[in-house]
């Protein structure tokens, strides 16, 4: 039985330690090396063979000069600023899409809420890929949308959409949504009708009770649906490519762009190093919401 | 609450679901367009449908995409059930810290980070870059989507049930195999759907990790969105939405009735 | 106090060569910082039906899971029919346990449920066939034999439970709250099914409430805990007519405690004691159950249907004292009258109703006499 609870930790345990953890800190140990046109493109590399003084070598290798460069050039600072602020923006906009779903939703009759709830999670299945790819047809200058306003006379020259920021804002709503709804439904579908109707009963209007009872307790939903958004919009890389242009900077892009087309593998690492420091303090303030939700819950 | 809906919430859900709907069925429509420029509207015609079908590429990636689906999310499904175990029920043990984060991590981690660290493990460990390094890398990052599932289902499950079967005789293993696996096989069916979907889906991790003979579907659509809207991709899309849909329906509809009876039987086990 | 005739009948506890089934020896459990079971002794007969009678985490069903395997002793030892149970694992003890949730696998009929544990022993099909069938006449359940646990009703499922544990014949059945999730009327139906089923079976029986009525009516002994400790092991008469302590006089049906300083005095009909309680009024006289010291604080535990309420004084009993009718609590077959003394005390004393309502001798605010005699009450020291 022992035996058999060792392996039952130890497989996963190895699986993700060899797969995840090691994969990470090879990251990190390039991002500290130095570029070089060769095969891998980095220096140094551990020669074990070396003995002890291969090892000091490889030691001495290693540096902080990728980590200067990405302060040195604008592009970099510029496009973490970016995404930061693109996925802040995005974030409040799926927030103010999703909130009136999920209150309708929790609103509505027992017996159509597993409908709803199904709506909601149904796009979800579906590719995330072709739900990006469904916006250029629409948004593209010669798309349906500038087409319509347009033949309707309200526009005489398309608008730009495609290829700028709004472009991907409305790509991270439309992809993101249910990630905002969904939180924020279960925790109004948990609110209990009568603390409305005491609200109500006690002098407040039904905006009133709304204002300063609904929102109030629904507050952990809100706070981890705008997390559940922000935190992947950070690193997006497909929303930004493909409806961004080359005009949107987001960090997730460049990273991809260094290590495909500059073939740069330790600035891409560097990349990577930086943009998880600082995904570590929203997911650290998410965990934190969701445990204090968890108690409040019991 | 059984009353009506204000038109302030019709209004809200209205076009709440116009906004998610919308784009996909437009993309459906236009894939019945006989027109190769997609904004022009000439005629119905299922032509580019015969077109893709006809496209060896598309078919390979299909056919490499369905494999790697089928093999990593099989693989995260046991590697993800053993951790939500281990998880909820091995009690303490040494790294159980670390082992927590690594199961939540991933599912955090912007997926061109994950890509590329997996990237660079597979050259340092010297592997060709294939099917086999793909299902690996998926394997990966979907065993933690399978395990919280799997977890959030055990978490509830009522652990007298276990007590009940040691009780009565039954090994550990067997009170897993006999008693505990039966009653949260639907969280484990769902575990690995959901990771067959994320595999299917995945174009960032996909693309660090793939070779040259390993082209998924995602990557081939990506590639070929980028030039702009072509009529084979909205083919493609709408049986890609298709199947989806009627899979999701149909499983639903039918998993209704086990939900009721999931749900009866919860009671039972719960005290009432 | 003198016990009824028929309890004499079963005593094994009172015989010092019977041996046990199960011994505590010293054993404490702690989780943490907390102790669950402190240093605990206790001796179970073979073909007893023993009750642990506690509030919630008095350490009772701690207790219980230790004799099942799911808790072992943090020290001690417990010694199950001679042989110390501590290095065997739950699935290999002669032990069975009904769960307060009652834990029947919701994938499982009935049937099987019950077959579960014969399955695992490996038995003979047809010896299982006849073993579920035996377990199933037993508890009534034959025509229930394929229906899953959600098919059935809350008191049949209780009677699954109770034949899954009994199919294995175990030594020793434990039972955690079972009855809890009954209601009031099935759970008193159950209780004496429960008893019926552990003479026909022979069955050692150890069951655990919080339900001092249910532990009164099916157990043999009762052994009432507090914070890990056993306060009182005795029969069920001797826990409410001889409480050792004012916790267990408390924990048991309903109690007037008093507060005095006692002093012994001996009389021709032996040993008594006057209780000083209140200024004014006459010391109580009570036969002490264990001696005292001159000056010594005690209380004085009398229960409300052992005092007589009277127009007049009762010159028969020796203690008497007046007071002024402030509520009645009429329960059908008997009322419970509050009485409000001199010195503000409040006692209660309840009588049967043997006349109709209106006929009732008092009402509110009637000055009355309470009446009961030395050996009513208890002096409880601790």
């Amino acid at each position: 039985m022992n035996y058999r609870r060792f392996l039952l930790i130890a497989v996963p345990y190895a699986w993700l330690a060899l797969f995840f953890l090691v994969p990470f800190l090879i990251v990190l140990k390039i991002a500290l090396s130095d570029t070089a046109i060769a095969i891998p493109p980095y220096t140094p590399t551990l020669d074990l063979s070396g003995g002890w003084a291969g090892i000091k070598a490889f030691f001495q290798g290693l540096d902080f000069e990728n980590f200067v460069f990405l302060t040195e050039d604008s592009l970099y600072w510029k496009s973490y600023l970016g995404s930061l602020k693109i996925a802040a923006i995005s974030t409040v906009l799926t927030l103010l899409v999703g909130y009136p779903i999920a209150y309708a939703m929790a609103q509505a009759a027992d017996e159509w809420r597993p409908t709803l709830m199904m709506l909601v999670i149904l796009p979800f299945w579906t590719s995330f890929l072709i739900r990006v790819y469904s916006w250029i047809g629409i948004i593209a200058n010669e798309g349906l949308l500038n087409q319509m306003l347009m033949g309707l006379g309200i526009i005489d020259t398309p608008l730009q959409i495609m290829n700028t920021p709004s472009a991907v804002y409305i790509g991270i709503i439309y992809t993101y949504l249910p990630f905002m709804i969904l939180p924020i439904y279960s925790a109004l579908e948990k609110l209990d009708g009568s603390l409305i109707e005491a609200a109500v009963d006690l002098g407040c209007t039904r905006a009133a009770a709304f204002w300063r009872v609904t929102l109030p307790l629904s507050r952990p939903g809100v706070i981890a649906g705008c997390f559940l958004v922000f935190i992947p919009a950070l690193g997006e890389f497909v929303i930004p490519s493909l409806l961004g242009g080359s005009q949107t900077l987001m960090i997730g892009k460049v990273l991809w762009e260094e290590f495909f087309s500059n073939r740069d593998w330790p600035v891409a690492s560097a990349v990577a190093v930086v943009l998880l420091l600082i995904l570590v303090i929203p997911i650290v303030l998410f965990q934190k919401n969701q445990e204090k939700a968890e108690e409040a819950g019991k | 609450m059984n009353r009506k809906l204000s038109w302030f919430n019709v209004t809200s859900l209205t076009l709440g679901f116009a906004f998610l709907y919308l784009p996909m069925l437009i993309l459906i429509i236009y894939s019945f367009n006989a027109s190769k420029l997609v904004t022009v509207w000439a005629g119905f015609s299922t032509k580019w449908y015969g077109e893709l079908l006809r496209d060896q590429q598309f078919l390979d990636a299909a056919w490499v995409t369905l494999r790697v689906g089928v093999m990593s999310s099989t693989f995260a499904t046991i590697l993800g059930t053993a951790a939500a175990y281990v998880m909820v029920r091995a009690g303490k043990f040494r790294g159980r810290t670390l082992f927590s984060g690594m199961i939540y991590a991933p599912l955090v981690m912007p997926e061109v980070i994950t890509g590329l660290s997996l990237l660079l493990l597979f050259i340092s460990l010297g592997l060709d870059r294939g099917i086999v390094t793909i299902v690996l890398a998926h394997t990966t990052f979907t065993m933690c989507y399978v395990s919280v599932v799997v977890s959030s289902r055990l978490m509830t499950f009522d652990q007298s049930l276990e007590e009940a079967a040691l009780d009565l005789g039954a090994s550990a293993w067997d009170s897993f195999r006999l008693v505990t696996l039966p009653i949260i096989f639907p969280a484990v069916i769902s575990g690995w759907l959901l990771a067959f979907t994320l595999s299917l889906d995945d174009l960032v991790i996909a693309s660090f990790t793939s070779g040259p003979s390993s082209t998924t579907l995602p990557i081939k659509i990506f590639s070929a969105v980028r030039l702009g809207v072509s009529p084979e991709i909205n083919a493609l899309s709408t049986i890609m939405i298709a199947i989806v849909a009627v899979g999701v329906i149909t499983a639903s509809l039918v998993s209704k009735r086990a939900i009721q009876r999931q749900r009866a039987e919860e009671q039972v086990g719960n005290r009432t | 106090m003198a016990e009824p005739a028929q309890q004499k009948v079963f005593a094994p506890w009172e015989d010092p060569t019977e041996k046990p089934i199960i011994r505590f020896e010293g054993v404490t459990k702690r989780f943490g910082e907390f102790t669950a079971v402190d240093n605990l002794d206790l001796k179970i007969y073979r073909g007893e039906f023993f009750a642990l009678l506690g509030p919630s985490g008095c350490g009772k069903t701690t207790l219980m899971r230790m004799l099942a395997g799911f808790e072992s002793p943090t020290e001690g030892h417990i010694i199950l029919d001679g042989q110390d149970v501590a290095p065997i694992p739950p699935n290999k003890r002669p032990v069975n346990m009904m769960f307060q949730s009652y834990a029947l696998f919701p994938h499982l009929s009935v049937w099987e449920n019950i077959a579960f544990g014969l399955k695992r022993e490996g038995m003979e099909k047809d010896r299982i066939e006849a073993r579920v069938s035996e377990m199933l006449r037993l508890t009534r359940l034959e025509q229930f034999a394929r229906r899953k646990p959600h098919q059935i009703s809350g008191g049949q499922r209780q009677r699954v439970a109770l034949a899954r544990s009994l199919a294995k014949a175990p030594k020793l059945l434990l039972l955690d709250e079972p009855l809890g999730a009954l209601d009031k009327k099935l759970r008193q139906e159950t209780q004496f099914e429960l008893m019926d089923i552990q003479e026909k079976t022979g069955t050692t029986f150890v069951i655990v409430t919080h339900d001092q009525e249910e532990a009164m009516t099916v157990a043999t002994r009762v052994a009432v805990m507090d914070h890990g400790k056993l306060v009182q092991v005795a029969t069920p008469a001797g826990i409410y007519e001889a409480p050792n302590s004012v916790y267990v006089a408390d924990f048991i049906g309903d109690v007037n405690i008093i507060e005095g300083a006692a002093t012994p005095r001996s009389t021709p009909e032996g040993a008594q004691v006057e209780i000083a309680w209140a200024e004014g009024l006459a010391p109580i006289i009570a036969t002490p159950t264990e001696p005292v010291s001159a000056g010594q604080k005690v209380h004085y535990a009398i229960r409300p249907e052992k005092i007589l309420v009277s127009r007049e004084p009762d010159m028969a009993r020796a203690n008497r004292v007046q007071g002024k009718v402030i509520d009645i609590a009429y329960l059908g077959n008997i009322s419970t009258y509050r009485v409000r003394l001199a010195n503000g005390q409040m006692i209660s004393a309840s009588m049967t109703n043997a006349r109709r309502l209106s006929r009732r001798d008092f009402t509110w605010d009637d000055e009355v006499w309470l009446n009961w005699t030395d050996g009513a009450g208890i002096v409880l020291t601790r």
